[in-house]
């Protein structure tokens, strides 16, 4: 009974700063003021079905996406190799996987620019060589690539601390069981993985789904994410409204995507992911 | 018994500066339920691993039916291992557990749930194909660890300290039923604990170790009743162990009084090691022995007491089922049979006492 006391202050930090704004969010979402009257109205729910806002949900969905899939295929083989015993420079490359998160996001997001634009080091180093410039910002590419480069940790973190769990036994019963490396790897490593790529899977893409910052640095303002025109609602167009029912949707898509992840986690590995 | 089904051939191994293994050669017979007995460091378990292909020795040979397997890698290696803490499958049920082997194998599906189903039931578990792993005991998880591995029907089962992780009740159950499946299976048992009474209760043949070295190869019988030296005396059972002058054949000094012994070849006036069982001490009014000491403590141990005499030179520990009172003198008698005489070990009896206290 004492210990449930030490929870309070999380209680009333979490009721003050997830469900009050959680409860403004939806009054705003369902309610004009515009009359200086507050009354109920479906409006901003039907103004979210617009094929414009569409076409950037579904240009989120898609491009989050491809990000997740890219952190996927770059971060499982990265935490294999951290999670492997005889690795020595380890440590190394944990610090090296880590060290980018102790920056500022939009700082790190910023020497990106640097890096990409006409002017930048990589242009530079090509047209040096011969291969003359190449258009590096201002597209899909350089979206993707502000996304993996930022939530690619998020991906190695889960899936390395579920790896290194693998108790050593279980692969040797694997192989004395008859598996090859092979078959050790796609019977046994991966499915018990699972957990860990759930959880790589739903930090890369809630917030790659959500990102204003990255599409509005790294493509100059070109590609709108639906993060961008919520942010647009709230700071430049003012309408609370529509703001907070994209927010709503937005919030229902990571929910269902969420649900989706987690049942075919538990179909294939029968263990629990985050929701 | 049958054929040597595999042999180890002077095998040394390392792990940095700690020599694991020095030098080990040993054969087992086909079907021969033999133990790998020792304290916890003194290579047992490097000397499974190494015959099940998950460490390589750094040099001596391996030989599975008289083939030379060094560089045979675990997965083709015609025997399986039980490890001590199960290393089930959790993502898979016990079904799938027992089928992995057969499954990897593409053995046709039906086929597997007919031998999964046979398996289970030679462990005792009918029924439980479809539960989850994490829903067993850890006796019912061993099972299921066994059947798994004998459904690949290996010549040869390595069993790692099975039953370690089982409380005492459970263990003397599954023993029974280790060595029922044995009978019945009629496969080759490699078996390692540090469980003197495990070994002799389950054993064709206990190969004794320490320090990576093999003591002691020999039945349970033979072990116990004529162990080689002090660690053997001391590991296996309890024992008085004397440092004694062997006078000459067949007589022998020990605490002062000379006794009569069955053994010869040590020499006349030579130092030499006796173990006597407490069990074999019998105890007699005093004037109808040489040897007499004073009764300095009486426990009650359940089938028998537990009575320490003090000779004049050696405090004799005596198993009896008759109590006496403390501060009583006694003569003390051994039968010649009962004495078995030793070469004084380089090792001295405090290591191995340290040993058996691991």
């Amino acid at each position: 009974m004492s210990k449930r006391r030490f929870s309070f202050p999380y209680l009333i930090w979490m009721s003050i700063f997830i469900v009050v704004p959680l409860l403004l969010i939806i009054f705003y979402a369902f309610t004009d003021n515009s009359t200086g009257k507050i009354v109920f109205t479906l409006e901003h729910i039907k103004a979210i079905f617009e094929p414009l806002y569409l076409k950037v949900i579904g240009r989120s969905l898609f491009m989050s996406l491809i990000a997740t899939v890219v952190c996927f295929i770059l971060g499982y083989p990265a935490a294999m190799i951290l999670a492997n015993k005889d690795f020595a420079k380890k440590s190394t490359m944990l610090i090296l996987i880590v060290l980018p998160m102790w920056m500022n996001f939009l700082l790190r997001t910023y020497s990106w620019l640097s890096l990409l634009e006409n002017e930048g080091l990589i242009n530079r180093f090509l047209v040096s060589i011969g291969i003359g410039q190449v258009q590096l910002m201002y597209n899909n590419f350089a979206v993707v690539l502000g996304m993996v480069y930022n939530f690619l940790p998020f991906m190695i973190l889960p899936i390395y601390s579920v790896l290194v769990k693998i108790d050593k036994n279980v692969i040797e019963a694997a192989k004395d069981l008859g598996a090859n490396n092979a078959k050790v790897f796609g019977r046994v490593i991966f499915p018990l993985s699972m957990p860990g790529v759930i959880s790589g899977i739903t930090m890369t893409f809630m917030p790659a789904l959500s990102t204003f910052v990255i599409s509005r640095l790294l493509s100059g303002g070109k590609i709108t994410l639906i993060g961008n025109i919520i942010e647009q609602q709230f700071t430049i167009t003012g309408d609370w409204g529509l703001g907070s029912a994209l927010s709503l949707l937005l919030m229902v898509l990571i929910f269902v995507s969420m649900i989706f992840i987690n049942k075919y986690g538990d179909e294939s590995v029968g263990a629990g992911g985050l929701l | 018994m049958g054929k040597k089904i595999i042999e180890l051939k002077n095998i040394f191994k390392k792990y940095g500066d700690f020599t694991a293994i020095d030098g080990i050669s040993l054969y087992i017979n086909e079907g021969e339920f033999l133990t790998l007995l020792g304290p916890s460091g003194c290579g047992k378990t490097t000397t499974l691993r190494i015959i099940g292909g998950f460490e390589q020795p750094d040099s001596g040979d391996i030989l599975f039916d008289g083939i030379r397997i060094n560089d045979v890698p675990a997965h083709k290696r015609m025997l399986n291992t039980v490890f001590q803490k199960y290393a089930l499958f959790t993502h898979l049920t016990v079904g799938q557990n027992i089928a992995f082997g057969p499954t990897i194998k593409k053995i046709n599906p039906e086929q597997i749930q007919k031998e999964v189903k046979n398996y289970l039931k030679i462990v005792n578990l009918e029924g439980y194909e479809d539960r989850d792993i994490s829903t067993l005991s850890g006796g019912q998880q061993q099972r299921v660890a066994i059947a798994r591995a004998l459904i690949n029907k290996p010549k040869v089962l390595l069993l790692d300290e099975p039953l370690g992780a089982l409380d005492l009740k459970l263990r003397k159950d599954m023993q029974d039923e280790l060595k029922t499946m044995h009978t019945d299976v009629g496969i080759t048992f490699i078996y390692v604990t540090h469980d003197q009474e495990e070994a002799l209760t389950l054993s064709d043949t206990i190969v004794v170790m320490n320090n990576g070295r093999i003591q002691q190869i020999g039945t349970p019988v033979d072990i116990y009743n004529e162990p080689n030296n002090a660690f053997v005396a001391y590991f296996i059972g309890e024992s008085n162990i004397i440092h004694s002058t062997m006078v000459k054949d067949k007589l022998v000094r020990i605490d002062g009084v000379e006794f009569e012994c069955v053994d010869t070849g040590f020499g006349q006036e030579s130092p030499v090691d006796v173990v006597v069982r407490p069990e074999d001490v019998v105890l007699v009014p005093s004037d109808k022995a040489k040897l007499k000491g004073k009764v300095t403590l009486v426990t009650f141990k359940g089938v028998h007491y537990e009575i320490w005499i003090e000779g004049p030179s050696f405090e004799w520990k005596v198993h009896s089922t008759i109590p006496q009172m403390i501060g009583e003198e006694l003569g003390v008698t051994v039968d010649p049979f009962n004495i078995h005489v030793m070469h004084q070990a380089p090792i001295d009896i405090k290591t191995a006492e340290t040993a058996v206290n691991i």
